[in-house]
């Protein structure tokens, strides 16, 4: 396979995606994490919750938007024939990101204990629910090839997507805890999540045997294996890192757990982008197009990569 | 609801809903930013608290910017598909730029907003700085695409095919610079106007703190620059739409037929179809306008079309409202400027019209919006694309209207009441 522009915006497009559902997916599942607060730790468990989101959400939901842009840049098409196929699914999430950061925000200034800090409170959680739930169900939809956000097998998806989240931000809050009581808390919520995740994993994979032949004919696709085996094993070593305490492996192992099953997903149908309507070929702009874009993604990267570190080095240093 | 309607007034009350956050989110770091240089400089305290009360409105009001203008990026595709599946691979490189833009303003911004205990005075500081110019980068970026869908170009479509893309020709359509130009003011001209309506506010409520005076002095200091500026250019703008965009311009200023002489017509009121009855009309002065000449020929109605005429009403309307308002705030910026000369500035009349200056601004900003996008009807990218032929075919766009408006009250609402809570004194964030 040479590497043609096209391939490069999948690649860029990849990037953008995998680092959403990673920083992303990690504040949605803090969401999540915030709407299961409870036992005698609950209010500092939202504490450690609201101190590691506040500062890197907005640049996490940059990576959205920048998904989008690369995708009705590089793939109009394809873009297009989703945004009409999927606004179900599409303007449900929607309500979900926007309520989520705006009542997070919302609630840091509304007061404690308030009425409207209690009322956002729950917003938020369920934001933060609905948000991945249905940008889940999207890509469900999006790989039947016939837009089925109402099914079995898509909402299956959703449901991982959200218990991936909170994988994600159970592992990734880890490093930030300073209370060792509700880190322990987090530590056996990562597992709990870890062993959610795989159970509903399974499930999509089983409806698909059921019920979505061609998709599970995908599936058999070595790319989509090596993905499966990727993602397991990454699973596994979640756990093995977070009850040895290995609080950075365990960040890096939920990545790559993530990574794989996003890569084997796009890997498995390539090079089909919505399966039996569009190649990734098929759907994109002008070569023109395509190779300004890059130019001004990497220059773009140039000034966003040291950007990006001094925000996770000013924010994210580990606790001690 | 008529579904082109339906999607229209749902990407309409989307767009002026966002309009006002991001141009608060361009000048506001710049407001702030003053405050807290200003702080570092004389180490007067009142200017510390400026910067940190008027940060946590920032917070606020940049995250209402962020999760709108996110609807707006959906909107596009959501209720636009034809017109992106076309435009996306021609105007895509301005909106990626904007995505870098906006992603180091969102990085500055965590660290500027969270960075109080974390970094040095100075250093904290300099952190607003890339909020300050990405945030104009953005706006701009932004607005190329906008003067794309004015006048599109950098493109041939053969047999209904888009095909020779040359994406830097496309990112600065004819009318890029005035437009930016516009743009980029008219955000510090509403944030200056509104930031110092809000201590002159608090100013006659009897709230005389050091803090509420210094507030007054850095954003009518920001509106005083802006506005005559915004004014120049302005004009320097319906002189290009004159030349350029004549469809537009006979419609904002009512010129019904082409002629020397030309006037300026001034209000009236609106009638059942969309036309403009009884206006005041200031004979042969659109001519003076246009080419500083009475007997310059100025292009009219009856040169365009039927069917490619913008409706009168609401685009003359909205463009006086915006002229008229643009003139008022200029003179509260005189009247402000001699009184602070004068060291005089404390009198409740003053006051009382800087306080104005919010509602005026408004008036102006969204104004000059609806003139922008109602005069570009009936394209959504004039003369490629009509804006009945771009709607998406998918249903339901009714109910996704009154949802999303729904979702707009709440913001709004919830938005009004923590602003008016973090402005008291002694709230902590």
């Amino acid at each position: 396979m040479t590497l043609t522009p096209v391939m490069a915006a999948v690649a860029v497009a990849g990037i953008a995606m995998s680092l959403y559902a990673v920083l992303g997916g990690a504040d949605f599942g803090g969401g999540v994490w915030d709407l299961l607060a409870s036992g005698p730790r609950r209010a500092p468990q939202r504490a450690a919750i609201s101190e590691a989101i506040g500062p890197v959400w907005e640049a996490n939901h940059v990576w959205l938007i920048f998904a989008i842009v690369t995708s009705f840049t590089c793939f109009p098409a394809a873009f297009a024939d989703v945004a009409v196929g999927l606004y179900a699914p599409l303007s449900f999430a929607l309500v979900g990101i926007v309520l989520r950061g705006a009542a997070f925000v919302f609630r840091n200034y509304a007061g404690d204990a308030t009425a409207l800090a209690r009322t956002l409170t729950v917003v938020f959680g369920a934001a933060s629910l609905l948000a991945p739930f249905f940008l889940g169900d999207a890509l469900g939809a999006l790989a039947t090839g016939q837009y089925a956000w109402t099914s079995p097998f898509a909402l299956a998806v959703g449901v991982f997507a959200v218990t991936m989240c909170a994988q994600v931000a159970a592992t990734f809050i880890l490093r930030e805890v300073h209370d060792l009581a509700v880190r322990t808390d987090f530590r056996i919520r990562a597992v709990r999540a870890t062993i959610a995740v795989s159970v509903a994993g399974a499930i999509p994979i089983a409806l698909a045997a059921a019920t979505e032949p061609g998709l599970f004919a995908a599936l058999q696709h070595p790319v989509a294996h090596a993905a499966i085996a990727v993602a397991l094993a990454a699973g596994l070593a979640v756990i093995a890192c977070v009850v040895t305490c290995r609080d950075l492996a365990a960040r890096f192992a939920v990545a790559v757990e993530a990574v794989a099953v996003l890569g084997g997903w796009f890997g498995g149908q390539a090079p089909a982008l919505v399966p039996g309507r569009y190649t990734f070929t098929s759907a994109a702009s002008s070569d023109a197009m395509i190779v300004a874009f890059l130019v001004a993604a990497a220059c773009g990267a140039v000034l966003l990569i040291p950007s990006l570190v001094l925000l996770f080095r000013v924010f994210k240093a580990p606790a001690r | 609801m008529d579904h082109v309607f339906a999607a229209r007034a749902q990407m309409g009350t989307s767009l002026a809903f966002h309009i006002v956050f991001a141009a608060l989110g361009v000048g506001l770091p710049l407001l702030v930013g003053i405050a807290e240089g200003w702080w570092l400089r004389t180490h007067d305290r009142a200017y510390y608290d400026l910067a940190r009360t008027w940060s946590k409105g920032m917070a606020i009001l940049f995250a209402v910017g962020a999760v709108s203008g996110t609807i707006l990026s959906f909107e596009l595709g959501l209720l636009w598909p034809v017109f992106m599946k076309y435009a996306g691979g021609i105007i895509g490189l301005p909106f990626s730029l904007e995505g870098f833009a906006f992603f180091i303003e969102a990085i500055f911004i965590g660290l500027y907003l969270h960075g109080w205990d974390k970094l040095s005075p100075r250093m904290h500081w300099l952190t607003i700085l890339p909020v300050v110019i990405s945030g104009a980068l953005s706006a701009g970026f932004i607005t190329l695409a906008n003067a794309w869908m004015q006048m599109p170009t950098g493109f041939r479509i053969v047999n209904g095919a888009v095909t020779d893309v040359q994406p830097l020709v496309a990112m600065f359509a004819l009318p890029w610079k005035t437009e930016v130009a516009h743009t980029t003011l008219a955000a510090y001209v509403f944030t200056g106007f509104a930031a110092a309506a809000v201590c002159a506010f608090a100013w006659l409520h009897g709230d005389r703190r050091p803090v509420v005076l210094a507030g007054l002095r850095v954003a009518m200091i920001v509106g005083a620059i802006a506005i005559p500026l915004q004014i120049v250019v302005g004009d320097v703008v319906a002189r290009f739409d004159a030349a350029h965009e004549p469809a537009k311009f006979a419609t904002m200023e009512v010129l019904e037929r082409t002629q020397r002489h030309a006037p300026i017509t001034i209000g009236g009121f609106p009638t059942r179809d969309g036309g403009i009855v009884d206006p005041i009309e200031l004979p042969g002065l659109l001519s003076v306008l246009v080419a500083f000449d009475p007997n310059a020929e100025v292009t009219g109605l009856d040169r365009i079309p039927s069917n490619d005429r913008p409706p009168v009403a609401v685009t003359h309307l909205s463009f006086d409202a915006m002229v008229g308002s643009g003139t008022a705030l200029l003179l509260i910026a005189i009247a402000w400027t001699v009184a602070a000369l004068r060291k005089r500035a404390g009198n409740r009349v003053l006051m009382l019209f800087v306080t104005l200056g919010a509602p005026l601004g408004l008036i102006a900003l969204e104004g000059g919006w609806f003139v922008t996008e109602f005069g570009r009807q009936p394209w959504i990218a004039r003369g490629l694309l009509r804006t009945a032929d771009a709607v998406t075919t998918s249903p339901d766009l009714d109910a996704r209207f009154f949802g999303f408006s729904l979702i707009y009250v709440a913001l709004a609402a919830t938005c009004w009441w923590l602003m008016r809570r973090v402005g008291r004194p002694g709230v902590a964030s």
